[in-house]
């Protein structure tokens, strides 16, 4: 019997698009429904859901929508009710969904309603002898696994960036809405913002082509012995500015605001890159003053290209970790490259 | 407005994250070899819940920690020789061969199980911690199957701060894409939340903090109830390291203009 296979997303912060990683997710389901010649149906959640079912019309698949203002924003409860009204209509065999942070919030639970199971962070579904299996990372990418589960309903969670994004002209979507009733016990947490650095301290680009790795030796001492911290900050923030990079910083260097340390004002621990942090996607990565060490570089994992700047010869990074490593004094390198990229931008 | 909290921290161990991780197939599926020799400490995410909820709790008067963690006894009891000097808290340990491979939803299980059954839990007043993920699975799902058996319907999760507000209400600001942060009001508890790092160091380790743990840890851990896991719930087909060793150029004594205008090529290089 063909599998019933549902994908489920939410509207963006637009409310008028899906985010990039649901047209991603929705790529993989439909190579799986054709592999495993299974029905597709989509479920989309939002206020409105008529703009977001058009650009997925030409899937071809049904489409139903839960919309209305308690849906607008995430929230646990709301996103769960809908989730679970969706998928009592479709009695799914397995449901893709995008690992964005607010499905992520949302699926296991939801997989828990369903006594079904749930995966997330999957890098890639395939069939093998038939069967499907799912791909994954364990122990904060240091091991990595492919799986495949007999119970059913089986909800996967796809890692953003892993799987081509589906694409499609527009078209007049037919939605079934499917009605849900919150009760008053599932409002008892309201939406109050999102709070981002201003645009200027804005350091974290998930979509920049260069991560941009600060170590924790941009916070010590240096060859006249003292500290050049305010130095530092405006390297690092003219760097960013010039190039478009994404910031992140190791443990150490992250861990040493926390401790009321000296620090670079703008390192938090939502830079932090590694075995305890993020494990961003760049096409390339660029360390300076940061050793190296597994622990962090387990969080390198999807970086393609790797250069590292260093004063230390034998640090982690010229141990097979990186494709280049130039032993220098990163102050030097990043200031004359500011001036090379800032003399670039005038032409 | 409530004054006092039941704090249950669901935490589990992982390897020290200093260590070579190298998988191995058993009878049960798939394992890290040597795993009972790996150092182990308390999940690093989870470790920030637990010092989220002491200091919680210490400035609630009334309230009280629970740390329950589903782990082998002999690990677990090691781990707890450093943890327990560094918060209060009430062990609830499970004896169960809980690692990275183990399925969620069973481990979820016999978390929620033991909650139900810790003796004068106000489960009107509960705050239930966690780490987002484990640095072992990394899945972040344990915790919100956890919080469905529990019923809980306010869950929060890569939490990085918690402020009570004067009316009793919670202000919570989760991990959102891009380096920013949702902002959510809940009305009180009950509730869930999955903790990234939040805002706090990690506690000195106090003897005196230890030693008063202690007098609770090491009974518990006696009397620790075994857990079983399902070998059949999920089926590894493979578990691999990856293999990519690169062949890494090193550039000395070359001046900085010219390192400079070659890291500027390659950023430039499409």
């Amino acid at each position: 019997m063909s599998p019933n296979i549902l994908f489920v997303a939410h509207v963006d912060e637009s409310g008028t698009a899906l985010p990039k990683a649901a047209y991603e997710a929705l790529g993989a389901a439909l190579d799986v429904a054709k592999q495993l010649e299974g029905s597709l149906t989509i479920g989309l959640i939002g206020e409105t859901v008529q703009a977001v079912a058009n650009t997925v019309a030409a899937t071809g698949a049904r489409i139903l929508g839960v919309s209305g203002s308690d849906f607008a924003q995430p929230r646990y409860a709301s996103d769960a009710a809908a989730v679970e009204a969706i998928a009592t209509l479709v009695a799914p065999d397995i449901v893709i969904a995008p690992g964005t942070s607010r499905f992520l919030r949302v699926i296991p639970g939801v997989a828990g309603r369903f006594k079904g199971r749930v995966d997330t962070h999957l890098t890639s579904l395939d069939l093998a002898d038939g069967v499907l299996t799912a791909r994954r990372w364990f122990y904060r990418q240091r091991l990595e696994a492919v799986l495949e589960r007999t119970a059913r309903p089986w909800f996967l969670a796809m890692e953003p960036g892993c799987h081509e994004a589906w694409a499609g002209a527009t078209a007049t979507a037919e939605v079934q809405i499917v009605p849900v009733l919150l009760p008053a016990e599932a409002k008892r947490t309201a939406f109050a913002g999102v709070r981002a650095p201003t645009a200027d301290a804005q350091t974290i680009r998930p979509d920049a082509k260069l991560l941009f790795v600060a170590g924790a030796g941009w916070s010590k001492k240096q060859a006249d012995g003292k500290t050049h911290l305010p130095e530092a900050e405006a390297v690092i923030l003219d760097f960013l500015r010039n190039s478009g990079a994404s910031l992140g910083g190791s443990k150490s260097l992250v861990d040493q605001s926390g401790e009321n340390q000296a620090v670079l004002r703008f390192m938090t621990h939502l830079n932090q890159v590694g075995q305890t942090g993020a494990t961003p996607r760049h096409p390339k990565g660029l360390s300076t003053c940061c050793h190296g060490e597994e622990p962090h570089v387990v969080g390198w994992r999807f970086i393609n290209e790797r250069r590292a700047v260093n004063l230390d010869p034998n640090c982690g990074w010229a141990r097979g970790k990186a494709d280049v490593v130039y032993v220098a004094d990163a102050f030097q390198v990043m200031a004359k490259l500011n001036r090379l990229l800032a003399a670039k931008a005038l032409k | 407005m409530r004054n006092a909290y039941h704090i249950v921290v669901c935490a589990g161990i992982v390897p020290d994250p200093l260590q070579t991780l190298e998988p191995v197939t058993t009878p049960t599926g798939p394992a890290l070899k040597n795993e009972m020799m790996l150092p182990a400490v308390l999940d690093p995410w989870a470790s920030h819940a637990l010092y989220e909820a002491a200091n919680l709790a210490a400035h609630a008067t009334g309230s009280k920690v629970w740390l329950v963690s589903a782990a082998p006894k002999a690990k677990l009891q090691q781990v707890m020789m450093n943890v327990a000097q560094k918060a209060s808290f009430e062990l609830i340990p499970i004896d169960a061969p809980a690692n990275g491979f183990a399925d969620a939803h069973a481990v979820a299980g016999m978390l929620a199980d033991a909650i139900q059954a810790i003796p004068g839990l106000d489960r009107s007043g509960l705050l239930l911690f966690g780490g987002w993920e484990s640095a072992s699975r990394g899945a972040g799902v344990t915790m919100q199957l956890v919080g469905e058996q529990l019923g809980i319907m306010d869950q929060f999760q890569g939490v990085d701060q918690l402020t009570i507000r004067p009316d009793g209400s919670f202000e919570i600001l989760e991990r959102i894409e891009g380096g920013r942060h949702l902002v959510s009001i809940c009305q009180g508890p009950p509730a869930l939340l999955g903790w990234a790092t939040g805002n706090l160091p990690e506690p000195k380790n106090n003897p005196q903090i230890g030693m008063v743990n202690m007098r609770t840890v090491m009974p518990a851990l006696q009397k620790a109830k075994p857990g079983t896991l399902p070998h059949d719930a999920v089926r590894y087909l493979s578990v691999t390291p990856p293999k990519q060793q690169r062949q890494t150029r090193i550039v000395k004594d070359r001046p900085a203009d010219e390192i400079a205008a070659e890291l500027l090529a390659w950023i430039l290089q499409e």
